[in-house]
């Protein structure tokens, strides 16, 4: 297989074109924005939360590379059903492990933008924590 | 020292030439980082913008001076701290005589142009800016001469402007004088050339403006210096910022020019060692010019390497490099224009500096520079420091492509291929 195809595979294109939750949901029980400050990639995530806090709807807007917006649309497929804690605790590399492609230091970022944005919005509605290694820069930034 | 004289790296035979046009095939020989393929294939490196790659010639006069020549610089009586000392000073000799300036004690080695605007901005805008003062630089500006100025002017209430740039990413002069009515022009900061877009700015024309209103010139010369030649008493600047590594020279290093008096008159920007007269108890005097701005032991190795990629630059030929940069640019833009999809940035050819800011329709730049690293094409995909800039076009990133005395028409067709390839996966 080529470099591309590893990286581009057929399921990371669909998703970057045919994004699922696509669209802002009015009004939401939670909701955020985030910045990669590397590349200017942009992702809104907006939630609607049952009993237990389970999410029960989500949506998200953005632009940005095809790597970042599939995987937030990924995102939304997966954390659909899950509890506002279980997707604060969630690992990054769950995420990864979805996207199934090698991804660089650089793309990591771009990768995992729509999931830092996620937290952050149930962090703000809810309480749940924040990843341990984001310092203060990276809360400030995305909380813009 | 003798260019075009290292090992054959990538093709083609080499050339003699005789006048001074640029030979690029024969100068990429001297470049060790060709030697190599990435992806399988041969380097594109279109990225010269960001940092050049460096020359053999440079990195063994860096590495014979770690060899024969190293000890600490000044303060030794032995004979070896004497030659590096004298190592240092031709180095700064060297970038007088790059830039034209009048004196070597104006020369001031520091670690990149970014950090000689911080010491302008610290040592001079921090005792001479107060509230109804303003701070002048351009929406082009690359962050390096924008955040020190933006910080200081709001640490001392001063007023922060940027000159408004026209469609073709040139500055707007006619709205200078709005902006003078504004408040008290105190300095007026750009770029020689834009890192984004290539834009030669009309700096001796602002030059004239910013004195004319009593505030000071501060150039950001770090795109220039290494494709044209600079002549800082030409420019008419008060201050003139370069960096080494973007001019064939090792990145750590970079110097900042500016006016005796006005160094005379600044307090120091850094304290400690080296940049003293006499330390006494309660209070110390400061050293001589360039010393006082040099604390600390100084890049020496870096700044012998600066002084050979000044040398090596020099061979080629400052107006070589200029004329040979502005076909590249030319040849460039015209290959981007045979594709409708794509959308190019900035000034016409004859009016820029070799570098080309273009995007993809519908595609992001992360996606456009990670295919083309497939075909070991480089390009840099991001706001390259310019958001102000990036707002300014209406979009988050651009990708550039940018050249430099190595760069081959060859890898420009090699670009424009993969962005067919670009554009047949996301299109």
């Amino acid at each position: 297989m080529s470099e591309f195809d590893q990286l581009y595979r057929e399921l990371i294109l669909d998703h970057y074109k045919n994004p699922r939750n696509h669209g802002l949901l009015e009004p939401a029980d939670a909701r955020a924005e985030g910045q990669n400050p590397l590349c200017g990639d942009e992702v809104t995530v907006s939630v609607r939360l049952g009993d237990r806090d389970v999410i029960e709807e989500v949506g998200f807007d953005g632009r940005g590379c095809a790597i970042s917006q599939a995987a937030t649309s990924m995102l939304t497929d997966l954390v659909k059903g899950r509890t506002a804690q279980e997707v604060a605790a969630m690992e990054k590399d769950e995420l990864l492990d979805e996207l199934g492609i090698p991804l660089t230091p650089v793309r990591l970022k771009c990768a995992i933008l729509g999931l830092g944005v996620l937290k952050l919005a149930l962090h703000k509605a809810k309480g749940t924590p924040l990843p341990d290694e984001w310092g203060v820069a990276a809360r400030d930034l995305v909380l813009e | 020292m003798q260019i075009g004289a290292g090992r054959q790296g990538y093709d083609g035979p080499v050339a003699v030439t005789t006048d001074r046009k640029l030979d690029a095939h024969r100068l990429r020989a001297d470049f060790p980082i060709f030697e190599q393929t990435f992806h399988g294939k041969p380097l594109a490196f279109l990225d010269s913008a960001a940092s050049s790659q460096k020359p053999r010639q440079m990195l063994d006069a860096m590495n014979d001076f770690y060899e024969t020549s190293y000890a600490n610089v000044h303060r030794g009586v032995y004979a070896l701290a004497e030659r590096a000392t004298e190592a240092l000073e031709l180095a700064r000799h060297k970038v007088q005589t790059l830039l034209n300036a009048p004196s070597a004690r104006e020369v001031i080695f520091v670690r990149n142009a970014t950090e000689a605007i911080n010491l302008v901005a610290y040592a001079w805008g921090l005792v001479n800016l107060k509230p109804g003062d303003l701070v002048v630089v351009s929406e082009l500006e690359h962050h390096s001469n924008f955040v020190p100025w933006q910080y200081i002017a709001h640490r001392t209430g001063a007023g922060f402007r940027m000159i408004p740039l026209d469609d073709h990413g040139e500055l707007r002069l006619g709205e200078l004088d709005a902006i003078a009515a504004g408040g008290d022009v105190k300095v007026v900061a750009t770029g020689v050339v834009s890192n984004s877009l290539g834009t030669m700015n009309p700096v001796e024309a602002l030059a004239t403006w910013a004195h004319e209103h009593g505030a000071i010139m501060v150039a950001d010369g770090a795109q220039s210096a290494p494709h044209m030649k600079m002549d800082v008493q030409a420019l008419g600047c008060d201050f003139v910022a370069i960096s080494a590594h973007k001019m064939c020279g090792p990145s750590g290093v970079g110097a900042l020019w500016g006016k005796a008096e006005l160094l005379e008159s600044m307090e120091p920007f850094l304290t400690g060692g080296h940049m003293i007269r006499s330390v006494g108890d309660d209070e110390t005097t400061w050293g001589e010019l360039p010393h006082k701005f040099e604390a600390g032991t100084a890049p020496m190795a870096e700044a012998v390497g600066f002084g050979a990629a000044i040398d090596y630059l020099t061979e080629i030929g400052f107006d070589a490099i200029e004329q040979y940069e502005h076909e590249l640019a030319a040849y460039a833009l015209g290959r981007l224009a045979e594709l409708p999809w794509v959308t190019t940035y900035g000034p016409p050819a004859e009016r820029r500096a070799g570098i080309v800011s273009f995007n993809v329709d519908g595609v992001h730049p992360h996606d456009v520079a990670q295919v083309l690293d497939f075909d070991g094409i480089a390009i840099r995909a991001g706001h390259h420091c310019c958001q102000p800039l990036m707002r300014k076009l209406g979009v988050a990133a651009t990708n550039r492509a940018s050249f430099y005395v190595y760069t081959i028409p060859d890898e420009i067709d090699r670009l424009v291929e993969g962005l067919h390839k670009v554009k047949k996966a996301f299109g």
